[in-house]
C-alpha cells in the first residue's frame, strides 16, 4: 500500500469519526464451527466515553474485544472502529488503537524503559519524542527511579500501570482494556481508575471489562452480555433503576441468570 | 487439639544481596479444625509464599509450621496425603477432558472417580455434562470447579486455595463459594487467599497480610467495628471532581470511590453531613446525596494498607 492511499484512507477515517461515535458495529457475528461465540450484537460507542463491557466467563466478550482490535474477522456484520471498517481495514484499525491484555504483555527481561522505547517504536512513534515522552510519563506515574528495573521486578500494580501507559503512549483513539485490574488489590485498583479517568480527560475513549462490580459503576454506560448476546446496554444508574436493586452487582446477577450457555 | 494448621514465626527471603526480598517476615498464625480462614493482602505481601510453605512445597527460613499436627518439613509426605492445594495459576492438563484430569489426579493418590465421587459430587454435578471436554476449552467459572475437584478428589482434610476466583465472574463466585460452605459441613480446614472484599466477608476470619507481615487478623465483623473512622457516602453529578474536592475537604483523612458513591473517611467525627453539603452546593456541585455508612471490610482493608507506606503498591 502506498503512503498515498494510506493518507487517504486516514482522512476518510477522521472525518468519519466527526459524527462522534469511535466504535459503530451492527449485527457483529463470529461462529467457530458450528457453535456462535458472538450473536449478532450492534452497538456504539462514543467519543471520550468509558464503555463498560460486562458479561459472564464464556458470555463472549473476548471473542468481540478481538474482533473489534481486528485481531478476528467476523464471520458477518459490519462496522467500524476508530474510522476503519472492521472487516477489510484490519491494520489500520491496530496501528489507531491501544490494547491492554488481561495476561500481562510487556516484557519482563527488559527494563522499564525499553519496552516504552520497544512499543512506542512498534506504533511508529518519532524517536525523539519516545525519548521526552518516556521522562513525562515515569515522573507522572512516579516512576523514575524505577526507569532502568527489569519489568518483571516490579510488583502486579505497577506492571498494570505500566502496561497501560505503554497501551496509551501513541494516543490512540480508543483503548481496550481487558480485564486490567483483575487480581489487584483494592487500593491498586483505585489509582488504576484514576488512570483511567486521566486519560479520559486527554479525549482518550476507553472500553474496559471488569468483574468487579464497582467499577462498573465508574463507567458512563454499560453493556452486558449474556450468550453471545448483548442483554442489556445503558448507563449503570439506569440499569439499577430497570431492576429496583441498589447495585450493579445484583443487577449483574437478574441478568446473567437468564443465560443458558454454561460454556463457551 | 483444635488447631489444623499452626504456623509459627516464619521468614523467608528471596534472591541475594541488593535484590534481597523479604517475602515473609516473622508470620504466626493459627487457623482451627473446620474454618474458612481468608488471607488478603496487596500482589506481592507473601500470600503464595505462605501457601507453598503450609503445602510442605517450599522449605522457610526460619521457624516452623504444622498441619494437623505434622511438621511441613520432617514429615512433609503425611502431609501431602491430606492437604488439597490449588494454585493461582491453572494447573490441570488443558489437554486432557474433565473426566481424564479427575481420573489422572484420583490414581495419584491411589483413588478413583466414582471411589470419590461421593466427596466430590456438589461440584462435579456442574462439570458431569461437559466431561468429555478437553480441559483447556472451559471457561474460567468452570475451569476453578474442576480444579477444585481434582484438589478435593483425595478427601483432604485441609483445603490451600490461592487465589480461586481471580479472573472468575461473579456469579461463578457465588456459587464457588457457596461450594466452600458446603466443604464446611464436612469438617474440611480451608484456607483461601482473595483479592474480592466481598468475598472475604464469608471467611470465619481473614488474615491481612502486607509486605511478609500479619497486619490484622480477626472475624470480619470485628474488624469492621474496629475502624476508627466514620463513613459518609458522597455522590454527585460530577464524580472524578467531586473526588479531588472531598480529598482537600478539612477532616479528611482518606477518601475513595466505591460505586455508585466515594467514601469519606471523617477524622474524629469533625465533619457534619449538613455542613459538607452546603460547601458542595456552592461549589456548584448538583444532585449531591451524602449519607453516613458502615463500614465496610473493603474500607478497613484500603486504610491498614495506606499505612503500611509505599510498598502497597
Amino acid at each position: 500500500m502506498g503512503i498515498r492511499e494510506r493518507l487517504l484512507r486516514e482522512r476518510k477515517a477522521i472525518q468519519s469519526l466527526q459524527d462522534g461515535y469511535v466504535i459503530k458495529v451492527k449485527d457483529l457475528t463470529k461462529k467457530f464451527g458450528d457453535f456462535t461465540a458472538v450473536d449478532h450484537i450492534s452497538f456504539e460507542v462514543r467519543k471520550g466515553e468509558i464503555f463498560g463491557f460486562l458479561g459472564a466467563n464464556g458470555a463472549g466478550k473476548t471473542t468481540a474485544i478481538r474482533m473489534l482490535c481486528g485481531l478476528h474477522r467476523p464471520t458477518s456484520g459490519s462496522g467500524m472502529v476508530a474510522g476503519f471498517d472492521i472487516a477489510t481495514q484490519q491494520e489500520d484499525i491496530k496501528r489507531h488503537i491501544g490494547y491492554m491484555s488481561q495476561k500481562f504483555s510487556l516484557y519482563n527481561d527488559l527494563k522499564v524503559w525499553e519496552n516504552i522505547r520497544l512499543f512506542a517504536g512498534i506504533y511508529g512513534v518519532n524517536e525523539n519524542l519516545i525519548a521526552k515522552k518516556t521522562d513525562i510519563l515515569l515522573s507522572r506515574l512516579g516512576f523514575m527511579a524505577e526507569k532502568n528495573t527489569l519489568v518483571g521486578e516490579l510488583p502486579l500494580g505497577w506492571k498494570q500501570k505500566l502496561a497501560f501507559s505503554v497501551a496509551i503512549f501513541h494516543e490512540p483513539e480508543i483503548v481496550f482494556l481487558d480485564e486490567p485490574t483483575g487480581g489487584v488489590d483494592p487500593l491498586t485498583r483505585r489509582q488504576f481508575w484514576e488512570l483511567i479517568y486521566e486519560a479520559v480527560s486527554r479525549g482518550i475513549t476507553v472500553f474496559v471489562t471488569t468483574h468487579y462490580m464497582d467499577e462498573a459503576e465508574y463507567c458512563n454506560r454499560v453493556s452486558m452480555m449474556v450468550d453471545g448476546r448483548i442483554e442489556m446496554l445503558d448507563t449503570p444508574k439506569n440499569l439499577r433503576t430497570h431492576f429496583g436493586v441498589e447495585s450493579m452487582e445484583e443487577v449483574f446477577t437478574l441478568v446473567a441468570q437468564n443465560a443458558t450457555r454454561k460454556e463457551d | 487439639m483444635d488447631n489444623s494448621v499452626i504456623v509459627s514465626d516464619i521468614g523467608k527471603c528471596f534472591g541475594h544481596g541488593n535484590h534481597k526480598v523479604r517475602a515473609l517476615d516473622g508470620v504466626s498464625l493459627q487457623v482451627k479444625r473446620g474454618e474458612l480462614f481468608g488471607l488478603i493482602g496487596p500482589d506481592g505481601a507473601g500470600k503464595t509464599t505462605l501457601f507453598r510453605i503450609v503445602a510442605s512445597l517450599m522449605l522457610p527460613d526460619c521457624g516452623h509450621a504444622e498441619v494437623e499436627g505434622f511438621d511441613t518439613v520432617a514429615q512433609y509426605r503425611e502431609i501431602r496425603k491430606i492437604i488439597g492445594y490449588m494454585p493461582g495459576r491453572f494447573s490441570l492438563y488443558q489437554d486432557l477432558s474433565v473426566e481424564e484430569n479427575l481420573k489422572f489426579f484420583a490414581t495419584l493418590f491411589g483413588s478413583d472417580i466414582k471411589k470419590s465421587y461421593p466427596g466430590i459430587q456438589p461440584i462435579y454435578r456442574y462439570l458431569e455434562p461437559f466431561k468429555k471436554r478437553k480441559a483447556g476449552k472451559l471457561s474460567g467459572g468452570m475451569k476453578q470447579k474442576l480444579a477444585l475437584c481434582c484438589a478435593l478428589i483425595h478427601d483432604p482434610k485441609v483445603l490451600l486455595l490461592d487465589e480461586p476466583t481471580t479472573g472468575v465472574d461473579p456469579v461463578s463466585r457465588k456459587e464457588f463459594w457457596e461450594m466452600l460452605g458446603l466443604l464446611q459441613d464436612k469438617g474440611i480446614t480451608v484456607i483461601a487467599s482473595t483479592p474480592y472484599m466481598n468475598e472475604a466477608m464469608r471467611c470465619h476470619r481473614v488474615c491481612l497480610l502486607q509486605n511478609g507481615k500479619v497486619v490484622g487478623c480477626d472475624s470480619p465483623e470485628n474488624i469492621r467495628r474496629a475502624f476508627p473512622f466514620k463513613v459518609l457516602s458522597v455522590k454527585s453529578a460530577e464524580m472524578f471532581r467531586l473526588l479531588e474536592e472531598l480529598r482537600r475537604y478539612p477532616g479528611c483523612h482518606a477518601c475513595y470511590p466505591f460505586g455508585a458513591y466515594h467514601h469519606f473517611y471523617c477524622k474524629q467525627g469533625s465533619v457534619q453531613a449538613d455542613t459538607l453539603q452546603q460547601f458542595l452546593e456552592n461549589q456548584g456541585y448538583t444532585d449531591i446525596k451524602i449519607k453516613e455508612s458502615e463500614p465496610t471490610i473493603e474500607d478497613c482493608f484500603m486504610d491498614l494498607m495506606s499505612q503500611g507506606g509505599k510498598d502497597g503498591n
